[in-house]
């Protein structure tokens, strides 16, 4: 006979799942919306999911309470709140620029909606768990979600990108879960505490015990490539570029900022345990590949001649730049990969969200609305959009005092101060590179006369709502000074409080 | 009077932008107002500035991210104070003067931008505040070289961007660095350079730090290896970008040493002065060689700027008071010489569309006028007595004497090379017959030109017969960082070194 099983509600603590069901019922509430009323106009459904996500945001500031509920499986800690908020600031930034102009293809449906507030419960699972199996649930919903908003775009170039995105996708995810099961092999458990604890005690990470220590790096390298994936590092980036172009610049913006927020918090929750093991191998992987994901990159970015492809290697090359932080592994590089990232989300947001107020609708598939040439002369047409532009690229570039250059000041601060001089120098050499090809479009812009012959028609796709964002994001990167400071209170509150 | 350098920093920037709103046949005179109401502002600066203190004045402090110790901190001392009246006063001359007419309301609000930067990099306090106006300035220098340039403006302004950006970015991290030091000394975050001055740092790591800085500022300078961008950046950029970036710009970098190499890396300073020193020499010969093999004339007065600029390294490396003093004095100087150069190779340009000298000749017959300025301020930048040239040149010669007679002797051929190139191209222009066709049509300078080329002569003239006015105030603040840098030496070697250089009449 056996025990029946008794749980109190108490004991399941459903204040940490909260916030991620008010995204899912919101994507629920969507479909059934769409069930019942045909053909409604997008814009309903636009604010619907910016209502869920203030929603979201604002039952997760209200939580208070113990971190871990669900048998565990949640674990609600200081860089999980952070995390989620940044993932849900930009989510609610970022579906405004739905209110297009242009009336393009996936806004047509519903289900689009629903699949956004879906990739969000899907990356706040991510972020506020340490099981690794809640961690691939979530992964996986984010992710297929994501593949099918690519594909809806409905040119053969984005079926294309998300095919693409699909396939290496797919590979990542197994590698997840190959990991996975060697951690699990090898410890007896799914959860990063427990795991980091046998790792620890039992030596594993020594060469007394090497027979295990072979696995332990196996394993390693497999996860290693799963979250590489996810955020882009080298070699695991080049399905960037071809994703990012096929996909509206939208989505593409969508795609360097939140998704990687969510890996990079899985990175250091997983990487935490090894970095502080001090293991040479690992230590080495993980310094080489910070290093490469800067600058090949920033290289090949050099070569481009299309804004949007070159963001999208920039994009890559900031990833690295943000890894380094989870390298230094200090307190202070942690605040910085947070204060890195929210800078980066309002810099990017801004230099993805011009390029989509100026889509036009005269291009065929495979060619981009976004070439250097087709913005020369930028400044005589129209001062102010090229003014905007260029002070988002400036902003990439990292030249004070616009938003980036805080983020990337601190978290050069917090290399130098860990002692790591050599990827202080590199991370600043690798500012210089990007500078370059920063410039290039600049250049075209405010140096250049305007192209003969050339479709002179911008802001094509832009109405006042998504100007208006687009305006907040310019206003933050101007005082952006201003915002640092409580930021950085803010930030360091909480991930001090998760003791990272 | 506190928020007097606020005051300065800001209103060209708020005026920039409301600058927007006007119409853009006006614009030109718009900016003349401004300027000139920035220019009265720093002399009501040196008005109510207290000669007598050697500390900084006018210092206000505002809190920006605190839990990091950045903090908005201005103030000026004796050498600053003419550094900002410099520059106000060239920029009010070269918007007088202004010849440009393609898109003029674009090139005015950028002017206004570049002033702001300028003057807030001469009264930042601290040093990450001082990182953020020396980025700026290049923002507004791209767009003027890289848009109102000459054809290859796009490779200058791209050139001189990566140039300047690359070796700032190394300054970086020396001053990060330099804030961790602080940090693990005191136990409080600072970037103020009043804080970093209490704190003595041992010698290897001064030397690390002194490299730091050295690359951000060599760059700018620009020193030997590192100059290619300048005569680019010079040819290609239009009148008033070459008045801007000869007269202020490179101001920037001696002015850096002057205010943080020396004072806080004494040791360093020391230990590199003669490396420092050799690089100057190079500068002052090699790109006066290089000056005279010149056919454009921009290019030669650009070469020229590199040549004086490595008086002024040496001024500022000989460590003591009469050398340092003479460097700032230099910087005006040559601020004032070489904007004023480069504004009649413009009055030139704007008649001819040309800058080759082969092209002129006998312009005396028809320009008596012009060919009289132009005389009186090349002799001011070879370094004629009575000019404001020479005693920049003299003093920082004179302070440099104390540290090696030999080396002194060798730069003083600055004056001997200049007189060769700056004659010679004189020659070439306005003696002999007047024989081209276009060249006759050319008219005398009159009106905008006049007023702004003759101030100019004007003060090249009086600064050349009284120096005092500068002087007295400099000195100062100069002896002062000289005793400094004497306490706050960690070798026996720097502080005897130190004492020797600023002792009278004693040549070791």
């Amino acid at each position: 006979m056996l025990e029946p099983i008794k749980i109190s509600l108490e004991s399941l603590n459903l204040g940490t799942i909260a916030p991620v069901s008010i995204a899912i019922i919101g994507a629920l509430s969507i479909l059934l919306t769409d069930i019942f009323n045909k053909n409604k106009h997008k814009s309903l459904y636009v604010i619907l999911v910016v209502l869920f996500l203030i929603f979201d945001l604002f039952t997760l500031l209200a939580f208070h309470g113990e971190q871990r509920g669900m048998f565990d499986l949640m674990l609600l800690d200081g860089i999980a709140v952070l995390s989620q908020c940044i993932i849900i600031g930009g989510s609610i930034l970022f579906v405004f620029l739905g209110l297009s102009k242009l009336r393009l293809q996936e806004f047509r449906y519903a289900e689009y909606f629903a699949l956004y507030l879906f990739t969000v419960a899907g990356f706040q699972f991510m972020v506020s768990s340490d099981s690794l199996i809640l961690i691939f649930v979530g992964l996986e919903t984010s992710s297929l979600a994501l593949y099918t908003m690519i594909a809806m775009h409905n040119r053969m170039v984005s079926i294309e990108a998300a095919i693409k995105y699909f396939t290496m996708g797919a590979l990542a995810a197994a590698f997840f879960v190959f990991g996975s099961m060697i951690f699990y092999a090898l410890t007896g458990t799914v959860e990063l505490s427990q795991m980091a604890q046998v790792l620890t005690e039992d030596g594993f990470l020594t060469h007394e015990n090497y027979s295990n220590y072979v696995l332990v790096l196996v394993g390693f390298v497999f996860m290693f490539a799963a979250i590489g994936f996810k955020l882009s590092l080298f070699p695991y980036h080049i399905w960037v570029p071809d994703v990012y172009q096929g996909s509206t610049s939208a989505m593409a913006g969508f795609l360097s900022v939140i998704p990687k927020m969510a890996g990079f918090v899985v990175a250091l929750r997983f990487f935490e345990i090894f970095i502080h093991a001090n293991d040479i191998i690992i230590q080495t992987m993980l310094y080489v590949t910070v290093i490469l994901t800067m600058t090949i990159p920033n290289l090949i970015a050099l070569q481009q001649k299309d804004i949007k492809r070159m963001l999208a290697y920039s994009s890559i090359s900031n990833a690295g730049m943000a890894m380094a932080a989870i390298v230094i592994g200090t307190q202070q590089a942690t605040n910085a990969l947070f204060l890195y990232w929210v800078l980066f989300t309002i810099t990017n947001f801004g230099a993805f969200g011009m390029l989509w107020l100026n889509r036009g609708k005269e291009f065929n598939d495979y060619e981009s609305p976004y070439t250097f040439k087709k913005f020369s002369g930028l400044a005589q047409i129209s001062p102010f959009t090229a003014s905007i532009l260029g002070m988002f690229l400036f902003a990439l570039t990292g030249l004070p005092p616009f938003a980036l250059f805080w983020g990337k000041m601190y978290l050069v601060a917090s290399a130098v101060n860990a002692g790591h001089i050599a990827l202080a120098v590199i991370i600043v050499l690798n500012s210089a590179i990007a500078a370059y090809y920063y410039l290039r479009p600049v250049s075209y812009m405010f140096l250049r006369d305007p192209e003969q012959g050339v479709n002179t028609k911008f802001m094509q796709n832009a109405t006042t709502p998504m100007k208006s964002v687009v305006g907040f994001a310019v206003f933050l990167t101007l005082i952006s000074i201003f915002l640092v400071d409580p930021l950085l209170n803010v930030i360091s509150a909480f991930v001090s409080s998760s003791g990272f | 009077m506190e928020n007097i350098l606020s005051m300065l920093i800001f209103f060209p920037a708020a005026a920039a932008v409301v600058g927007f709103l006007i119409d853009k046949d006006s614009m030109r005179q718009y900016g003349v107002v401004v300027t000139v109401v920035e220019f009265v502002l720093s002399l009501l600066l040196w008005y109510y500035f207290d000669t007598n203190v050697a500390s900084m004045q006018f210092v206000q402090s505002l809190p920006l991210i605190s839990s990091y110790g950045i903090n908005y901190l201005v103030g000026i001392d004796g050498v600053s104070l003419f550094l900002i009246i410099m520059i106000t006063f060239m920029t009010m001359i070269a918007l007088i003067g202004l010849t440009e007419k393609k898109d003029v309301k674009n090139l005015i609000i950028t002017m206004l931008f570049l002033e702001m930067t300028m003057v807030g990099v001469f009264v930042s306090l601290d040093l990450v505040l001082f990182y953020v106006f020396w980025e700026l300035t290049l923002i507004p220098m791209f767009y003027v070289i890289g848009f109102w340039g000459a054809e290859k403006r796009f490779y200058a302004a791209i050139k001189f961007f990566l140039y300047t950006f690359t070796g700032s970015l190394i300054m970086l991290i020396g001053i990060l660095y330099f804030g961790y030091v602080f940090y693990e000394a005191t136990g409080t975050w600072s970037f103020s350079v009043l804080d970093w001055n209490n704190i003595i740092l041992p010698f290897d790591l001064q030397l690390w730090l002194f490299i730091a800085f050295f690359m951000a500022f060599a760059v700018k300078v620009p020193m030997f290896p590192f100059h290619t961008w300048l005569p680019l950046a010079h040819g290609q950029a239009p009148t008033i970008g070459s008045i801007m970036l000869a007269a202020v710009l490179l101001k920037m970098e001696t002015y850096g040493f002057i205010r943080f190499s020396l004072p806080l890396f004494p040791d360093a300073s020391v230990y590199f002065a003669g490396f420092m020193a050799t690089l100057g020499l190079i500068a002052i010969i090699y790109t006066a060689m290089i000056a005279y093999a010149q056919e454009d004339m921009k290019q030669m007065i650009a070469y020229s700027s590199i040549s004086h600029m490595g008086v002024i390294t040496l001024g500022v490396f000989a460590l003591n008071t009469e050398g340092i003093s003479g460097a700032v004095y230099l910087m005006i100087g040559h601020g004032i010489v070489s904007g004023a150069l480069f504004m009649s190779v413009g009055v030139l340009y704007d008649r001819r569309k040309t800058k080759m000298i082969k092209e002129f000749g006998g312009l005396a017959h028809n320009m008596p006028m012009f060919a009289l300025v132009y005389a009186v301020v090349l002799m001011a930048s070879i370094g004629l007595p009575l000019t404001i040239g020479f005693i920049g040149e003299f003093l920082s010669l004179l302070g440099f004497f104390k540290y090696s007679p030999i080396l002194t002797f060798i730069a003083s051929l600055t004056i001997v090379l200049s007189a060769v190139y700056m004659l010679a191209m004189y020659k070439r222009t306005f003696f002999g017959k007047l024989t081209k066709p276009e060249n006759k049509a050319m008219s005398d300078i009159r009106g905008r030109e006049l007023v702004a080329l003759s101030s100019l002569v004007l003060l090249i003239i009086a600064l050349g017969i009284y120096p005092k006015i500068i002087l007295d105030p400099l000195n100062t603040t100069v002896t002062q960082l000289t005793k400094v840098m004497e306490i706050k030496a960690v070798n026996e070697d720097t502080k005897a070194k130190l004492r020797a250089l600023n002792s009278i009449g004693e040549v070791k």
